[in-house]
């Protein structure tokens, strides 16, 4: 510890090249390179994804064979949510803990590089046996992202056991940056910042952390479990062995239902701190904000199951299953009207984070809607793995938790970068993308209602035209982030200074530093009053 | 940074050491899960789980005024080089009533095969209602190249049942069991395998 805290005396010094980004313990830096990497990821897990609907656009098959259909399905998954959304938002949680609560930098610096450059790692793994598959040296993971036993035990491909320990990686990293969140917010906050005035962001993050720190090891077991049966003969969800296939959903969904929440509560936080802004409002319901997202996180755990209605669970199993769900949805709604009530009456303006949160707010509660419908266990059978559960998950997802990280990234990035973005470009980019992931993603329900089965690379004549429109939604919506790409870049090379407070009604001790922020945040505490 | 550590409530390293203590616990609730789940599912009969139970209870009153349909059936898992079919496919009877029916299994490959079977009851609520007091299922089977074997079931199905449930299925699974690559003699694995195979 002594060793870090000396080095930080010398305010200036920085190291540079690549040495700079591979030996970081600056936030700011790793912040940097979590964002970058999760783009990186966004555009390969959205190659991916154009694949798929490119194969959905007619019925039939035209371009890929099914077992590599399979493949697509799932890497794009694994990829969207580990190498996207999470790191996305370990890299927010970076550049902003230590300015929002006054911090000169995170409090575990070292380990905070550590858990950054063990993804590359990981994904280089997983991403290779996608390559080997290509060369045809046999098959990627091809199980779907839920890897259900006996598909990805005794079914799996070899590559099964990279994604394992590919798995036990991102955990690995997960964890550390979940342990190094904690600490920070526990033992760096500027004097006078008590708990209950801790922004937003921050309250989402630390229970996130919480949440990580809960779930990612039952993740790590339960690969662990796949490991040993898959090479040293234990039978965890082999029936011939004794052990039971359906308890392997049980364990998983025991990490996968908080996984949900921890991709969602920073996005949360994020809205939460960009509505007021632009509304030149206090937040509404500060506290009652902080308790539902302490809800949340509660009831996660308690509602695994609606993920498995139909392995024939008893009657009261499911209505167990089944109200614990609905339940969520009352705190998630306080938070919906209490953003709403921050927009009450306020002097709006929209510029493209504000778009991009009203947006969210509007497109996650109808994702969450129908997160209600699927809730109700007799429904469940109709929709169970249908295009209903994909339309769902992209609603709270794409236009959740990837919205969310898109108006954090315009949001913050003229105190990163000093410079403002090119504003026309970002709303062309938000339209286009707002527009296009409806395009995309809406007809989706129909046609999963209609009884389209996911993860299938053929369909019925009766779903064509649908999956057309869906897919060329997926094209512009795909497209359309390379707007988002060049006007980042363009942000970082310089435009219009932006001032210190960047937003006219911004709030929160971020706003207080120049612009772009120093190497180091705070280097003297502010007092928080 | 020495302001900041006035703030502090702890110090980074505690912080550390109980989180890490509550990672270290979440790994090992995920394999506590394991017994967890099969615990509960034995209390409440969930998953049709009934084979592990030897049941010795003397017969209780016979219920003559009820009558129960049970269906058996029978599969093989796929590796399984097994034909396998009880010898009727229902049979009706009094809750209370003990009852004998069998299954025959025969190995149709060229080596001599050690197999579990896995039973399981339908509705799930019933499982806990129905009772064998003897079963191939309580041990494993060997069966010879070409062997066939009459292996019996006796079962009494309780009178407590539901008068909801008339009609209940017993199925039976056939699986290769994993002795057949372990020294069958070897006591200790034989008897902690008939613990496990429910």
């Amino acid at each position: 510890m002594n060793a870090v805290v000396e080095e930080h005396h010398d305010h200036d010094h920085k190291p540079t090249g690549i040495g700079r980004w591979l030996f970081s313990t600056n936030h700011k830096d790793i912040g940097s390179m979590y964002l970058w990497f999760a783009f990186t990821m966004f555009f390969i897990g959205g190659a991916l994804a154009l694949l798929i609907r490119a194969e959905l656009f007619q019925p039939g098959m035209q371009i890929v064979e099914p077992e590599f259909f399979n493949q697509l399905t799932t890497l794009h998954g694994l990829i969207m949510v580990f190498g996207v959304i999470m790191p996305a938002f370990v890299g927010l949680a970076n550049w902003q803990l230590p300015m929002m609560i006054g911090a000169p930098d995170m409090a575990l610096p070292r380990m905070n590089n550590w858990s950054f450059w063990l993804l590359p790692g990981a994904f280089g793994m997983l991403l290779a046996s996608l390559v080997m598959s290509i060369m045809g040296l046999g098959s990627a993971p091809n199980f779907g992202w839920t890897f259900y036993a006996p598909l990805s035990t005794t079914y799996g491909p070899d590559s099964t056991d990279y994604f394992i320990f590919s798995v036990h990686l991102m955990g690995i990293s997960s964890v550390m940056g979940a342990i190094n969140v904690i600490a920070t917010i526990m033992n760096l906050r500027a004097p006078g910042m008590t708990y209950m005035k801790m922004p937003i962001f921050v309250w989402t993050w630390f229970i996130t952390a919480y949440l990580l720190i809960a779930v990612m090891p039952v993740l790590a077991g339960v690969v662990t479990m796949m490991l040993t049966d898959r090479n040293f003969g234990t039978s965890f969800f082999d029936a011939a062995g004794g052990g039971d296939p359906v308890m392997f959903q049980h364990v998983f969904w025991f990490f996968g239902h908080p996984e949900v929440y921890i991709m969602i509560l920073p996005a949360f936080g994020i809205v939460s701190s960009i509505v007021p802004t632009f509304s030149r409002k206090p937040l509404f319901g500060y506290s009652s904000m902080v308790y539902a997202t302490a809800s949340i996180a509660f009831l996660s755990f308690i509602v695994w199951a609606h993920h498995m209605f139909t392995v024939g669970m008893p009657v009261a199993g499911e209505l167990f299953f089944m109200y614990s769900t609905m339940l969520i949805a009352i705190p998630t709604g306080v938070k919906v009207f209490n953003w709403i009530s921050t927009m009450w009456r306020g002097a709006l303006t929209f510029e493209t984070p504000m778009l991009f949160a009203i947006a969210f707010i509007f497109l996650f509660t109808m994702g969450g809607f129908t997160g209600l419908m699927l809730c109700i266990a007799p429904a469940d059978f109709q929709y169970h793995d249908t295009y209903f559960v994909v339309a769902h998950f992209h609603y709270v997802l794409v236009t959740g938790a990837a919205f969310s990280i898109m108006a954090a990234v315009y949001f913050w990035l003229p105190k990163w970068t000093g410079n403002m973005y090119d504003e026309k470009l970002g709303k062309l980019h938000f339209w286009l993308t707002t527009i296009s992931a409806n395009v995309l993603f809406f007809p989706m329900h129909f046609v999963g209602l209609a009884g389209m089965p996911r993860r299938i690379p053929d369909y019925a004549l009766q779903f064509a035209e649908f999956n057309q429109i869906a897919s060329v939604g997926a094209f512009v919506f795909g497209f359309s982030q390379l707007i988002f790409l060049y006007v980042v870049i363009k942000c970082v090379r310089g435009g219009e200074k932006a001032t210190d407070k960047v937003w006219e009604g911004a709030q929160g001790l971020e706003f207080d530093l120049p612009s772009p922020a120093p190497f180091h945040s705070y280097t003297t505490p502010p007092e928080v009053k | 940074m020495s302001v900041q550590a006035d703030n502090q409530t702890t110090d980074n390293p505690k912080i550390i050491g109980k989180l890490l203590i509550v990672v270290v616990a979440m790994f090992g609730f995920g394999f506590a899960l394991v017994p967890l789940y099969d615990v509960f599912c034995d209390i409440t009969g969930l998953n049709g789980k009934t084979g592990d139970k030897v049941s010795f209870e003397t017969a209780p009153i016979v219920d003559e005024s009820r009558l129960i349909k049970v269906t058996f059936l029978a599969s093989l898992n796929e590796s399984m080089p097994w034909e396998f079919k009880p010898q009727q496919s229902f049979i009706e009877v009094h809750p209370g009533e003990p009852t004998t029916i069998s299954y025959i299994a025969r190995n149709i490959s060229n080596k001599s095969i050690v197999g579990n079977a896995v039973p399981s009851v339908s509705p799930g609520l019933a499982a806990a209602y129905f009772q064998k007091t003897e079963c191939f299922c309580f041990t494993q089977q060997e069966l010879k190249a070409g062997e066939e074997k009459i292996m019996p079931v006796t079962f009494i199905v309780d009178s407590e049942l539901s008068d909801d449930i008339n009609e209940i299925a017993l199925s039976y699974t056939f699986f290769t069991s994993k002795q057949n690559n372990e020294d069958l003699a070897d006591n200790t694995l034989t008897a902690k395998s008939i613990n496990t195979f429910k």
